[in-house]
């Protein structure tokens, strides 16, 4: 057994941290979160220009990595810093480019020349009801797509949608050019910053990508995988701040770290957080399994991390006391990425009900 | 046993119900119910519709104004009010002051203060916390040195809620440094518009501006704005915090907020289904209603002994924490029905007039701040881990 993450990576994190302590300080990531896009451009470029986009994919289509540990490394490092960007959304929409073997596409969204985004849940109305499954029809080179599809990341900012919907013989994953006709934006910020879209698609002109479904959920564990990584990254910058703060804050005359109320509390988040950092580490280590048990241990790890994630942001902000609610404090934003991420790719109840049926499956 | 109210009680409910129906505009109700921004003039015409019908300050004895009604009486209207989706009134003049006064104050402080509580005059807040004195109050360093007719005020307090709307802050003031802590504080009100008090807001981590830093530089106060004693102080601060506790937990605002958790359960779709039939979402629902259904029995009966003539100085922290807990788990439930939508926050919705298509459930965009919101909940009024300590010293002796 080895945990180490090895020398490669281990290069390609220092790299990426020693860029977004750089590039992505606290500052720069108020003026993101306050620009039209949600994150900042030039950053991202720059970051393309170091190679870490191209760590999320494989040789065979231009990157040089694409395990899922290379893609639990950089999620870390992004929620270590925090900064808003379409990380997911390129990693998502780029494992179905990867899928499609769609070098071109794929080689300027690594490049950062492109912005590609992953459109796959319905939209949701106002009264609560949910969009239909999108369609498409065609054949060949020539498709088009119809339906409505809610939250996707940085859907502004993007110039390509990879778009799921049903061909009539099951779910594709189809490219869209967001400037083609057809194509509706609603753009929006996002709690936590950053920003994410409503797309209607009305007959909007669309090449297949691949009409494997099992392609589609290839993308999503990677992208359950990333989310757990940068889940447990957030938890543990919001365990060393509270550490810290429990160290230096006294009332009483004493720091508040002396209570040993706060010890004992404390310490289950600790201990929480190291079963969290296991489940992170479970599904990238069973990724390559089959479909079922990979699923499995994605679906562990979102709930886990849904879990512990209420519990480190709650108990953060609680041990901090007023100073926690405050905005001008990095740590309360560390609380709300993490609480929100418990709401992508779906909430900590959904991945529970989906690891029981795929235990009885199995 | 018999857990009905009284005749009497349903007869007052009653009454309470026809009131809110007919006086309660349209427009506030709304607001509160969709969780827009109150801004000061909707506070201050819902306290003036209250005035008017003689209810605002119905804790208050009758000579002041106020209503001579029983314990039961106000649990009833706090329920009452907050299941129509009535602004909450604005406890600091009313229900935190204006006590002190009655009880500590001279006549004239009361003459001169309580009808302009009432009348809407004079806005208040209160300037108990510190950035170095939380928790432990009692540490408290803004000070206020005797000059004449005057004390010299110096040092900043923090947290000080809808302060940037306040005319005049009660404030907590070191006025000795012998003896034990306690003993060196005196309780003193302070007109914000004294030369030498800067008020600046403090960003909360949803982005809303409700708290505020005060700073004091050599800012004058008349000797006659004490309050009781000088040194005094700390025993009418916790007479403040020990004094208004009927609605401490909360039960009427989580009656609401349950019923809107329902029937967002209901309408929201997950799977094919309706959300209140996922099984593991209907178990945190089930749960919740039990909690709440509990509370507020124990409520019931903490009123009771009240009416008694029991001071439920324990009590009360357990209802803080159970209280507040309930809310904060109604919030999270809320946030867990959006889903992903949970995540998309258009701040100008919060105010009045927007007229923007809503992103995704028309309930969804608040609800996330909403959360993060409350969390103040278990921080302020005593920490819940600062009220687990009164419990554990107050009633089981440890
Ligand atoms: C939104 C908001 C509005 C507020 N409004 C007002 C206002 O209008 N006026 C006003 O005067 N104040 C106000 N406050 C201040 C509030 O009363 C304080 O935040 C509270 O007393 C806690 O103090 P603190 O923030 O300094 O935290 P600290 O006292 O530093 O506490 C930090 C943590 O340590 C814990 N802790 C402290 N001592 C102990 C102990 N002995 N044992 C175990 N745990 C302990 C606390 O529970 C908390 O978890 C407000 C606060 C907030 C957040």
């Amino acid at each position: 057994m080895d945990f180490s993450i090895g020398e490669d990576r281990q290069m390609l994190v220092d790299t990426l941290s020693r860029y977004l302590a750089d590039k992505a300080d606290w500052k720069a990531r108020e003026a993101a979160i306050e620009s039209d896009t949600g994150f900042d451009k030039a950053m991202w470029q720059g970051m393309a220009e170091l190679g870490i986009l191209g760590a999320l994919f494989g040789e065979e289509v231009g990157g040089f990595g694409g395990s899922p540990f290379d893609i639990g490394v950089v999620f870390g490092e992004v929620g270590k810093a925090l900064p808003p960007g379409p990380f997911l959304a390129t990693l998502m929409a780029g494992k179905l480019l990867e899928a499609a073997g769609d070098a071109e596409t794929l080689g300027n969204v690594i490049a950062g020349a492109s912005i590609a985004t992953f459109a796959h849940e319905p939209a949701v109305s106002a009264d609560g009801s949910v969009a239909p499954q999108a369609s498409a029809s065609g054949s060949g080179d020539s498709w088009t797509v119809s339906g409505a599809k809610g939250v996707v990341d940085y859907l502004g900012s993007a110039d390509v949608v990879v778009v799921t919907a049903d061909t009539g013989n099951g779910l594709a994953a189809f490219l869209v050019e967001t400037g083609a006709s057809g194509v509706e934006i609603r753009d929006y910020p996002l709690v936590d910053g950053g920003a994410a879209g409503e797309l209607t698609l009305s007959d909007a002109p669309a090449r297949l990508l691949t009409d494997d479904a099992s392609a589609i959920d290839t993308a999503i564990a990677a992208g359950l995988v990333a989310t757990a990584w940068e889940a447990a990254a957030v938890m543990e910058v919001l365990r060393d701040e509270t550490l810290e703060y429990l160290r230096t804050r006294k009332q009483f005359g004493i720091p508040i770290g002396k209570f040993q109320a706060l010890q004992h509390r404390m310490a289950t988040v600790a201990l929480e957080i190291e079963q969290a950092r296991s489940a992170a580490i479970n599904a990238a280590a069973n990724f390559g399994k089959d479909a079922a048990t990979r699923d499995r241990f994605c679906s562990a790890a979102k709930y886990t991390v849904g879990k512990v994630g209420r519990l480190a942001a709650e108990e953060a902000i609680q041990m901090h006391g007023g100073i926690g609610m405050t905005w001008e404090l990095p740590l309360s934003h560390y609380a709300k990425r993490l609480t929100m991420l418990g709401h992508v790719l779906g909430e900590e109840d959904e991945h529970l009900a989906r690891f029981i049926e795929l235990s009885m499956a199995a | 046993m018999n857990l009905d109210f009284t005749p009497e009680d349903e007869a007052f409910r009653e009454e309470v119900r026809v009131f809110l129906k007919e006086k309660l505009p349209k427009r506030l109700s709304d607001k509160v119910r969709t969780g827009q921004h109150l801004g000061k003039a909707d506070m201050e015409e819902w306290h003036a519709i209250l005035n008017e019908r003689g209810w605002l300050a119905n804790h208050w004895p009758k000579e002041w104004g106020g209503t001579g009604w029983s314990v039961m009486q106000r649990f009833i209207f706090e329920t009452e009010t907050a299941i129509a989706h009535a602004p909450r009134v604005v406890p600091f003049g009313l229900s935190m002051l204006a006590p002190v006064l009655i009880k500590y104050g001279t006549e004239e402080q009361c003459r001169h203060y309580l009808p302009r509580i009432l009348d809407g005059t004079d806005w208040w807040c209160q300037g108990y916390s510190e950035p170095g004195a939380g928790s432990d109050l009692a540490s408290l360093k803004t000070q206020a040195v005797r000059d004449g007719d005057h004390y010299i005020v110096n040092g900043q307090k923090t947290w000080t809620t809808l302060g940037q709307h306040a005319d005049w802050i009660f404030c907590l003031v070191r006025t000795s440094n012998e003896g034990k802590r306690q003993e060196g504080i005196s309780f003193l009100l302070i007109d914000m518009k004294t030369p030498g008090i800067e008020v600046r807001p403090i960003k909360l981590l949803d982005g809303d501006h409700e708290v505020n830093e005060v700073f004091f530089t050599d800012v004058k106060v008349p000797v006659t704005n004490l309050v009781g004693e000088e040194n005094k102080g700390w025993t009418y601060a916790k007479y403040l915090l020990t004094y208004e506790r009927t609605n401490i937990a909360g039960v009427g605002s989580s009656m609401a907020m349950l019923d809107r958790l329902k029937e967002v359960a209901r309408t929201t779709m997950r799977g094919g289904k309706p959300l209140i039939e996922d099984p593991l979402y209907a178990a945190r629902l089930a749960k919740l209603e039990i909690d709440l259904e509990n509370m507020k029995t124990t409520n019931l009966r903490v009123l009771d002994a009240a009416g008694a003539g029991h001071a439920p100085v324990a009590e009360s922290s357990m209802l803080k924490i159970r209280g507040t807990e309930i809310r904060q788990e109604i919030n999270d439930l809320m946030r867990r029905a959006a889903g992903r939508y949970a995540q998309p926050f258009i701040a100008e919705a919060l105010d009045e007039g927007f007229n923007g298509e809503p992103v995704g459930p028309e309930w969804a965009n608040p609800i996330a701040s909403e959360y993060f919101n409350n969390r103040k909940l278990s921080i302020f009024g005593g920490s819940n881990e600062v009220q687990r300590e009164i419990i554990t010293k107050a009633v089981l002796g440890l």
